[in-house]
Order: structure tokens, then C-alpha cells, then sequence
């Protein structure tokens, strides 16, 4: 099984579920939210600073599965750096680019969540497609 | 009927899906149950051979069709041991519970509070939180103790003379616990509050008596008890039926109308406005055949059986179950830092469906301090191999998170 091409948990998600990047909390964030997915109960806050229309810092802290984790720690180092307009135009496709993985529908829910949270956070309107985001 | 794994193989035969399936390994039971073909067939032979619409036409298809609807609602009393007129069909046990809550609006005085259980599923939840704020009542909760079954010393005391309603399920869908209920309604009736059991999984997987346990109200789904998705019951208490003012306004539910006003039918009647579900409560009561035919206490014994050889095999996972002789046979558990979505993926590349999340009690969840669980529930055409695929998933899943 380990070998199949259907399986999701590859080294490489392993590994950013274990030590996932940009894990914790910034102390003064421009903008923060914490999104959920009811489907299964999993929770994420996305905390980033702006400055000068970039995002400097970003950061989260999640209670989910190794895909939504190691979505969240792909995501965030993606955007760090990037325009706000930047991270606007990330779309699912992105997400799923950068797990690299095959993903059943089911699963892209919790894959889907930290772009969600992060696009929440920076005030974007969402589809709403994947579970809700509140504030916190 | 005495079940055993041969035997559970042998009943296995029953259920096409397992045929067109060869290698399902099907462990989510308490989210819904695979159907045999006698329940299949019913509802293919309503619809090949009965169909009519029920209560209207004079004509014989109509009246036959009629005969097997009321007939099934007869089943279904006589399976639960309720009386003449006491079963209402339904949509599942959540309509069954709304339309409880719908029917008592406005009516209590002098009462301050409701009294749920901790481990409620979001159906025995949600629409008593919104009776207590369209009646302003206030919501109470009887304690989980750590050995995950109920503290029956706290429900004696939030169970008071102010208390409207009291409702509880009969065994938890998230813990497997099997409550008494019998004594739950019994504070309830003590105190002049109403009592209503969620029997979602309590009337699939154990041996039902309303009268004996005493509530005034028992909810449960048909799909969930190898009947179609869609038929749900509520028993009630016939006077409490009476009482009860429906929800559902419209054709069948009336016995006179004229411009200005209308005037209720009779029970069940008076709760089943438009045209029901007709194959699917004909197909229910082939179901209940079913299972009467293998028996409630033989169900039980089996998944007993079951559940033992699942705790004796999953050695290193955390279980939040409150032990065999309480727990019906649903077992949830959690792999120490791997979540459980990962634990039902890994699983399901073995073909074995379990359920993997807050099973719809979050609340529950958030006591237990977890996003979530796994939960693997038997039924009865479940054996010890599918046990053994389960372990195996297990291992692997374990494998997988700490290479």
C-alpha cells in the first residue's frame, strides 16, 4: 500500500504534519481570523502582519488532520511575501498544486481550509464551500 | 436466532451490497445501516405492483396500498411495544424530535428549564436550544463522568419541579453508553416535566419497551435499522398525542375544512400531513421483520461479541467507550497524534468504512478535549474478520505516522 499512487500520506506531508512551518502565534497581527470545518471539527487561526501592502509575518495554529496541516504550512510560506492582491488570486488549484498529492473530494475540505481562513482573514469574500470561517 | 460469526456471514448473504462489493468491510453502522433485499424489494414491489396514493381513493390499488401503510405503522407499535395509535411516521428521528418541540410551544407554566445529557447528538440538541429561547427556558445538562456513562447523582438534582422537558438518548451514538432512560424518565415523571429518548441508535441496536421505560416520547430512525433513508418514528404517549398541536399543516392531516378554519384528523393522521413516504414505510416494516426475525436480544449478544474481540485487538488506541455490559457496539478511538480523518483515510484504502470526526457532538468533543474521534459500530452482519481488517488498518495507520 505503501507504494500505491493513491496514497496520500507521502513522505513529504508526513513531514510538515510532524513540523509544519510557520507554527505559533504573532503578538501584535493586522489581521487574524479562525476558521472551522464543521464537517469534522478541525480549527485553524491564520494570524499575519502587514506592512506596506506585503505580508511580513504569517503564521497559525491549527488543531486538524496531516492534509489540513500540511496544507496550512505549504500555504503560508506561499504567501509569505506576497501583495495582499498576491494572495487574493491564490485559488484552490494552487492548494492543491502545492500538496501534491491525489486527493478525494471528501479531503480537499480539510486541504481547503487554511487558503479559506487566510483569504477570511485579509477580509476576501468567500464561496463558502468549504465550512465556515468565524471570528474569534 | 442465535448469532455467531458463521452465522453472521450467512445473514451477510441478505445484503446485495456485500455481493457487489466483495471486499466492503462496513463499520459505520451507527451513521446508517447497509439494506437487505427483502427491504430493496419492498420498495420496488410498492412501486411495481401497490402504487396509489393512501387515504384518498376508493378504488382497490388505493385501498391496498393504504392497508400495507397502516399496517406497517401497526409493526413498528407492535415492535417497541407501544399501544393502538402511538406511532407517527416521520421523515427520521430528528423531524421526530422537532415536531415534539414544535408541538409543546407555549404551553409550559411555571417551568424554567430543559434538561438534556452532555453526550446528546446535535438532533436532541439544537431544537431544544431553540424551544428554550422561543419559550425562555433555560438549558440544563446532566454530567458525562469520566468513565464516559452519565452521572445519574446529577441528574437527580437538575431534574426539578421546574423542569419542562427532560430528553435523553438511549444509548450515545459518540460513546456507545447505554443510558437508563428508565430512570431518567422516571425522575422526569416524578418532577411533571415531559420526557422524550432519542432512540436513534436504541431501536437499532437494542430490545425497545416504551411502556417499560416510561418516556413520553421515543424518536428513532428507520435507516439506521436496515430501513430506507427518509422514515423516521415518534412514539408518544396517546393523550400526549392528543394534546400535541402539529406543525405540518395541510391534506390528510385534517378531518374538516372549511374557509375560515380546519379541524385536526386523527392520530397518526393528524402528525402526517401531504403524501408520506409510502414505500419506505412498507419497506420499514419488512426491516423491523427482519429484525425480529434475528432478534433484538440476539443483535445485541452479537455486537457484544463483536465489540470484546474489537477491544481485545486494539491494543494502542484510546478508547471513549465505558466498558462492555455499557456500551452498545459502537466504539470510538483515537491513535495518539494522528487524526482521526487520517485514521478513516488510511482505513478506507483497505475498503473498511468508519466514520472519522465529532459525530454531529461537538460540544461532547470539546469536553473530551479532542477535534474528534474514530468509531467503528457494529451490526449484525458485521463478523471477526472485519475486525481483524480493522486492526490491520490500525497498524498500518500507526505505521504510516511513525516512520
Amino acid at each position: 500500500m505503501e507504494s500505491d499512487d493513491s496514497n496520500m500520506y507521502r513522505e513529504h506531508i508526513l513531514e510538515l504534519y510532524k513540523e509544519p512551518s510557520n507554527y505559533g502565534t504573532i503578538k501584535n497581527p493586522t489581521h487574524q481570523k479562525t476558521g472551522n470545518n464543521p464537517l469534522c471539527g478541525d480549527e485553524i487561526t491564520v494570524q499575519i502582519t502587514v506592512k506596506g501592502n506585503k505580508v511580513e509575518d504569517i503564521k497559525f495554529r491549527a488543531r486538524g488532520c496531516a492534509i489540513s496541516i500540511a496544507s496550512a504550512s505549504l500555504i503560508t510560506d506561499y504567501a509569505k511575501g506576497k501583495s495582499l492582491n498576491g494572495i487574493r488570486s491564490i485559488g484552490s488549484e494552487k492548494v492543491v498544486d502545492l500538496l501534491h498529492i491525489p486527493i478525494s473530494p471528501v479531503r480537499l475540505k480539510c486541504a481547503l481550509l487554511p487558503l479559506q481562513t487566510l483569504h477570511d482573514a485579509i477580509g476576501m469574500k468567500t464561496e463558502g464551500k468549504n465550512g465556515t470561517a468565524r471570528n474569534k | 436466532m442465535r448469532i455467531d460469526n458463521s452465522k453472521a456471514k450467512e445473514l451477510r448473504q441478505d445484503f446485495p451490497i456485500f455481493s457487489s462489493r466483495k471486499n466492503l468491510v462496513y463499520l459505520d453502522n451507527a451513521a446508517t445501516t447497509q439494506k437487505p433485499e427483502a427491504v430493496i424489494d419492498a420498495i420496488s414491489d410498492y412501486y411495481k405492483s401497490s402504487n396509489a396514493n393512501i387515504h384518498r381513493g376508493v378504488y382497490k390499488l388505493s385501498q391496498e396500498a393504504t392497508e400495507k401503510y397502516e399496517a406497517s405503522h401497526k409493526q413498528v407499535e407492535n415492535f417497541i411495544g407501544a399501544g393502538n395509535n402511538e406511532v407517527v411516521f416521520t421523515r427520521n428521528a430528528t423531524e421526530s424530535i422537532n415536531l415534539v418541540s414544535y408541538g409543546f410551544d407555549r404551553t409550559f407554566k411555571g417551568k424554567n428549564d430543559i434538561v438534556l445529557t452532555e453526550m446528546e447528538h446535535h438532533s436532541n440538541m439544537v431544537p431544544w436550544q431553540q424551544f428554550a429561547k422561543r419559550n425562555n427556558l433555560r438549558l440544563k445538562y446532566i454530567r458525562v463522568k469520566e468513565d464516559f456513562t452519565l452521572d445519574y447523582d446529577d441528574a437527580e438534582k437538575k431534574i426539578t419541579d421546574k423542569t419542562a422537558i427532560v430528553a435523553a438518548s438511549h444509548i450515545s451514538n459518540a460513546l456507545g453508553t447505554v443510558n437508563d432512560v428508565k430512570m431518567i424518565c422516571s425522575l422526569a415523571a416524578k418532577s411533571g416535566a415531559l420526557s422524550l429518548v432519542d432512540g436513534a441508535q436504541g431501536a437499532a441496536h437494542s430490545e425497545v419497551d416504551v411502556k417499560s421505560i416510561g418516556c413520553d416520547f421515543y424518536a428513532f430512525s428507520g435507516h439506521k435499522m436496515l430501513g430506507p433513508t427518509g422514515t423516521g418514528v415518534l412514539y408518544g404517549k396517546k393523550e400526549l398525542l392528543e394534546a400535541m398541536a402539529p406543525f405540518n399543516f395541510g391534506g390528510d392531516m385534517i378531518s374538516k375544512v372549511t374557509y375560515e378554519d380546519a379541524e385536526w384528523n386523527s392520530i397518526p393522521m393528524k402528525f402526517e400531513a401531504g403524501t408520506p413516504n409510502i414505500s419506505g414505510g412498507i419497506a420499514l416494516s419488512e426491516a423491523i421483520g427482519y429484525l425480529k426475525k434475528a432478534g433484538m436480544k440476539s443483535i445485541e449478544r452479537w455486537e457484544n461479541d463483536l465489540l470484546k474481540y474489537a477491544m481485545e485487538n486494539m491494543k494502542n488506541v484510546k478508547k471513549y467507550n465505558p466498558g462492555l455490559g455499557k456500551s452498545a457496539g459502537i466504539l470510538s478511538f483515537n491513535l495518539d497524534n494522528v487524526h482521526a480523518h487520517d485514521v478513516a483515510s488510511i482505513l478506507d484504502m483497505h475498503d473498511v468504512c468508519i466514520r472519522g470526526g465529532h459525530h454531529c457532538a461537538m460540544p461532547l468533543m470539546n469536553k473530551l478535549g479532542v477535534a474528534g474521534t474514530a468509531r467503528a459500530s457494529f451490526y449484525l452482519y458485521n463478523t471477526y474478520e472485519d475486525i481483524d481488517m480493522l486492526v490491520k488498518g490500525i497498524n498500518e495507520a500507526e505505521k504510516v505516522f511513525r516512520r
